[in-house]
């Protein structure tokens, strides 16, 4: 991390900052990716469930998480998502890394000066420059912060414990048209084609740097990067079309389904399900 | 800009996406009967690209670095209705996959950036571009002020979004449920980070990335530039013409709301004592001001709608004066922009023939 930073800090010097940043954030994203598709495969309690089931299942405490009109509420889903990571192998270091530390960062300081501006009951006053901090101030960020953590930390538990082509699956079961499923599917593979495309291009332009660039120069260079991937992807998506084509491509898209419900699931189905209702329907 | 999670109130999230459900379909039907079999591959990639693209932190004139979304690019290259499948597809994969994003804010976000975003950058873009050549430096300026007021539209619509939560939600203290900030405050801190920063990002990078392709792919830039849009074909718009019919016949639903709408008080109502029950009631058992404020006594005169109240009087049935009243709103609409539109082909047509 701290090298990280001093990286950025020299990005206005060495002029190489930001496609260090730029090829750091294509190697972040790839491995997000494959720790998510290694994970998919370890032994677990959310990895067991039909994935359909999951992910109606994780949608509906997200919808809970957000309904809530209670913190008590909400802590204790939070505590259950928490749970679900840890019965499935996910330990909450990972989650603090991956989720918690980036949504308390950009929620926390979204929220952080609702605490003297939303009016109402005066609980504590800043040294200083006197503004007053209220109750509702404070409950109204906790509702933002917990909401956020709760849905990003089930969201993430998803992704986590289902492989991308599952979560597609399940999508077109749940009557998704398979035309979107598909181009879901593909959007998919190809953001790894690009993103290592994207990757070779920075390299090669940073092999061949030896001095300084200005700032003008290296949005030149962003901008004419972006332009030929433009380019690249269109060509490419003429190719893939015609590579289609030629093997029997006619614009109909059918997908295999393979999935099993076990009681097991319908027991985790039912109870997700719920929450939401419960929390809607007593105002909890 | 991405709206994560917990920010906006389950019904909000429900009605921008039943707002941005219409635009999908039509624009799924519209981008497959141009690409036929092409539309699952170009798709795909392009939905890459801007996921892509996304991740750009491109150095701005002042030192600073932002990010774009590239929906004025996308509308650009590819037209409105494609750009809003391939921005849609990217934010749902940000969503699920990268956490970028909520999940129940999905429909929020496809419609502030793939839906608000890229039709307004497209008409500015066609707007300034006009009919001129395709290597045109005059192109250069239209997508980099596509880009600037077409992401600052697309902030200022979440930028509503947010700023309506606090007038709507409240728990049992007072505390605001979601994103706390009244409008007040949501619209002016949004704009002003993106007319200083994302705003200039954005312009930048569809600047950049036009005079790029100019340079490099000129023929990229011709879906756009050459043919009129097509419009009021029945079968394409369909789904937006029977949407609009049922909100007309559901307008009187208004009247089952209890109490009277907050602010739109007209002078009289502070005379009579029901109204002052009733505004005091809606205001938090606030009492109003004795008399009525003298602007609004003075303002008050200046216009009196031709149907007061959404009824007229001629009329005995008040959900029929609703629905009338919103079927003549809406035509009044559609016949000021069919009369732009008839005024703008007129000025295009001898154009095309030279």
């Amino acid at each position: 991390m701290g090298e990280e930073r001093s990286d950025a800090r020299s990005a206005g010097r060495s002029g190489r900052g930001v496609i260090d940043a730029l090829v750091r954030g294509l190697v972040e994203a790839e491995r997000h990716a494959l720790d998510a598709e290694r994970l998919a495969d370890a032994a677990g309690l959310l990895q067991r469930f039909d994935p359909r089931i999951k992910l109606v299942a994780l949608f509906a405490l997200i919808v809970g998480a957000v309904a809530t009109r209670s913190l008590t509420t909400l802590a204790v889903l939070f505590l259950v998502a928490v749970a679900l990571a840890a019965l499935s192998g996910i330990s909450p270091v990972r989650l603090g890394r991956q989720v918690w530390a980036g949504v308390l960062l950009f929620s926390g300081l979204v929220v952080l000066p609702a605490l003297v501006l939303v009016p109402g009951e005066a609980v504590a006053q800043l040294p200083f420059v006197g503004w007053t901090i209220t109750l509702q101030g404070l409950r109204s960020a906790a509702f933002v912060i917990g909401r956020a953590e709760t849905a990003a930390t089930l969201a993430l538990l998803l992704v986590l414990t289902t492989p991308w082509p599952h979560v597609l699956k399940a999508l077109s079961g749940l009557g998704v048209p398979a035309v979107i499923v598909a181009i879901l599917g593909m959007t998919y593979r190809y953001i790894f084609v690009l993103m290592q495309a994207a990757r070779d291009m920075m390299e090669a332009r940073r092999s061949r740097v030896l001095a300084p660039t200005s700032g003008r120069e290296r949005r030149r260079l962003l901008l004419t990067a972006a332009g030929m991937l433009l380019a690249r992807t269109l060509a490419l998506g003429t190719e893939v079309h015609f590579a289609m084509i030629a093997r029997g491509y006619r614009g109909e898209v059918r997908l295999l389904h393979d999935f099993r419900t076990a009681p097991f699931d319908w027991m985790f189905l039912a109870l997700a399900l719920t929450v939401p209702v419960v929390i809607t329907g007593w105002q909890l | 800009m991405h709206i994560p999670d917990g920010y906006l109130s389950p019904s909000t999230c429900a009605v921008t996406f039943a707002m941005a459900a219409p635009f999908w379909y039509v624009a799924s039907r519209k981008v497959k009967t141009q690409l036929h079999t092409k539309l699952v591959p170009l798709m795909a990639v392009v939905s890459a690209f801007s996921f892509v693209v996304m991740m750009f932190n491109l150095p701005l004139p002042g030192g600073t670095t932002g990010h774009a979304v590239g929906l004025a690019i996308a509308a650009i290259v590819l037209g409105p209705w494609a750009a809003v499948l391939a921005i849609s597809i990217a934010l749902l994969i940000q969503a699920v996959l990268f956490g970028d994003g909520g999940i129940t804010a999905i429909g929020a976000n496809c419609l502030n950036m793939a839906i608000v975003g890229p039709f307004v950058a497209y008409f500015v873009y066609r707007l300034i571009a006009g009919r001129s050549e395709l290597t045109s430096v005059r192109r250069v300026v239209a997508a980099g002020f596509a880009g600037y007021v077409g992401i600052n539209v697309a902030a200022f619509v979440a930028a509503i979004e947010f700023g309506l939560q606090p007038l709507l939600f409240h728990d049992a203290t007072g505390a605001p449920l979601y994103a706390p900030y009244p409008l007040s405050i949501a619209v002016p801190a949004m704009l002003a980070g993106h007319l200083m920063l994302a705003g200039v990002a954005e312009a930048v990078a569809a600047a950049g990335l036009v005079a790029v392709l100019q340079r490099y792919e000129p023929e990229l830039l011709d879906l756009t530039a050459q043919h009129p849009a097509t419009v009021g074909r029945w079968r394409e718009t369909r789904a937006l013409w029977l949407g609009l019919g049922l909100l007309m016949l559901l307008s009187p639903l208004g009247l089952l709301a209890a109490g009277t709408a907050w602010g739109e008080w007209g002078a009289d109502d502070f005379a009579s004592p029901e109204a002052r029950q009733e505004i005091a009631a809606a205001s938090g058992d606030i009492a109003p001001p004795e008399a009525a404020p003298a602007g609004l006594e003075r303002l008050a005169s200046v216009w009196s709608a031709p149907i007061p109240d959404y009824a007229p009087s001629f009329l005995r049935n008040e959900s029929l004066g609703y629905i009338l009243s919103a079927v003549m709103g809406s035509g009044l609409v559609l016949l000021v922009f069919a009369g732009i539109g008839a005024l703008r082909d007129r000025r295009a047509s001898p154009a095309s023939r030279t």
